[in-house]
């Protein structure tokens, strides 16, 4: 299973790496919803910092929604998800390899946007410990829960617009908790936001679970 | 309601059975004894005022859609596992009737909120997590009425329907955490309590009986419409392959 997973993982971002796509489209996108927040609310008033952390974190989102989608519509075509489902390889493997390369998009994402709220919002950054622990936690359940309903609206007309219906009253929770865990941590309390980090932790493992027993029946049908 | 295995399921010929017209002037009969205490005979409350009338469809319909998420749950969990085509449609009637008493839920909530708090809508931790309990449901029927075949709906809205309650509880729990963290949720603590008086508490109590009967009511009609949809479509179909037939059959005689 963990074999199936690191190839499954290895073609998708082999894949991104030479379709540059994450790189030209979706990490520019990231980077303009981050403007577009400047835009929105008046950089001058302090506005910007005080909301850094819902900011960064409905950023990652809408720009990960976009690594999703993208995640799935390169086995939509050609006939890719036959070929996958008749590549005798373990449809948990598949599920957890699509959940790392989505993953380590989200990361580079993620590092990517920080870099951003520094710069662009001049947010001082404390907390190291519990901002990459939250951005671990938050990634594998955006990531796992992500390719699970992937899945679900994978191959259907529709999916453009299904996925982020699906997605994103599940991943609230994520959004609420990686928010005040990212708040504690810049206000200078990260003993606030362990807690929501342990939330997170159950979600995450709730959506590997289902993942892990979900995605072979999802495969099967046509 | 017994599980059966797709062989010896024998659904319903109609939307209507004696059973379910007792079942359907049963609710009537209660929604007008709703009415009359509710509105006429229980008295204002000493702090709500007459708003409080508001509640006896309010409480009620919120558990009501509770109970219909968990049919819903429970229907996808038996379709995935024994591929019961009758327990697929329990979970969507579920998720249908769910999705409007938690409509109703939330529009009484808001009309009783605006006289009481002065707002239609708070932050409230019940307030926000009934209205992602909405969306959740709008997620489950977007995937059900899907435009394709039976089974990939039925197998991809399972899935989802699988994940109902428990996405249900952990955003409740997270926005639990959430307001706390910030205000004590005080707003709507006063529920029920020995301090009510009587007679309201009898019209809440007719409350639960009239709107658990039009759930029931509408839970079955709304299985029942279903089922004889999905018979619709493939008796529909098997009679389009013959009509063009028929009709190849005519070109061939007459050209």
């Amino acid at each position: 299973m963990i074999r199936d997973a690191l190839l499954v993982a290895g073609k998708d971002l082999r894949l991104e790496w030479r379709s540059r796509v994450a790189l030209n489209q979706v990490a520019p996108f990231a980077l303009l919803v981050l403007v577009l927040f400047a835009f929105a609310l008046d950089p001058d008033r302090g506005l910007l910092e005080k909301a850094t952390p819902g900011l960064y974190w409905v950023a990652v989102l809408f720009s990960g929604l976009l690594a999703l989608q993208r995640s799935f519509s390169i086995e939509s075509a050609d006939g890719n998800r036959d070929a996958l489902r008749l590549s005798g390889l373990d449809p948990a493997g598949i599920f957890l390899g699509k959940v790392m390369a989505v993953g380590l998009q989200l990361l580079a994402l993620e590092v990517l946007l920080g870099i951003g709220v520094a710069v662009l919002y001049t947010t001082p950054i404390t907390g190291w410990i519990l901002l990459l622990v939250t951005a671990m936690v938050a990634t594998v359940a955006i990531a796992a829960a992500g390719t699970l309903y992937g899945v679900v609206a994978a191959g259907l007309r529709v999916r453009e617009t299904l996925l982020p219906l699906l997605l994103l009253p599940v991943l609230a929770p994520v959004l609420i908790g990686s928010t005040r865990a990212f708040e504690a941590a810049l206000g200078g309390t990260p003993s606030e936001g362990w807690p929501w980090v342990g939330l997170m932790g159950v979600i995450a493992v709730l959506y590997i679970v289902a993942g892990v027993f979900g995605f072979g029946p999802l495969m099967e049908e046509s | 309601m017994i599980p059966q295995t797709p062989t010896e399921v024998t659904g319903p010929a109609s939307t209507g059975s004696r059973a379910t017209r007792v079942l359907g002037l049963l609710a009537l009969v209660a929604l007008g004894v709703l009415v009359l205490f509710g509105l006429i005979l229980s008295p204002a409350d000493a702090s709500q005022g007459e708003s409080v009338r508001i509640m006896y469809v309010h409480v009620p319909s919120a558990t009501v859609a509770y109970i219909g998420c968990f049919l819903t749950t429970l229907g996808s969990i038996i379709y995935l596992w024994r591929k019961s085509r009758w327990w697929e449609l329990v979970a969507y009637a579920g998720a249908e009737v769910a999705t409007l008493f938690t409509v109703i839920t939330l529009v009484t909530g808001m009309l009783w909120g605006r006289p009481t708090w002065g707002v239609y809508w708070v932050w409230d931790a019940r307030l926000t997590s009934t209205a992602m309990l909405l969306l959740l449901l709008l997620g489950y029927l977007a995937v059900r009425r899907l435009p394709a075949d039976y089974e990939v709906r039925a197998k991809r809205a399972a899935i989802v329907g699988l994940l109902l309650v428990p996405n249900v509880m952990i955003v409740r729990k997270s926005v639990d955490w959430w307001r706390t963290l910030h205000q004590k949720p005080t707003l709507l603590s006063n529920g029920l309590d020995s301090k009510i008086e009587g007679l309201m508490l009898f019209s809440l109590f007719t409350g639960f009986i009239a709107i658990s009967l039009v759930f029931g009511w509408l839970i079955v009609h709304r299985f029942r419409l279903a089922w004889l949809e999905e018979q619709v479509e493939s008796e529909g179909l098997d009679i389009a392959i013959a009509e063009r037939r028929a009709e190849a059959l005519i070109g061939e005689v007459a050209p």
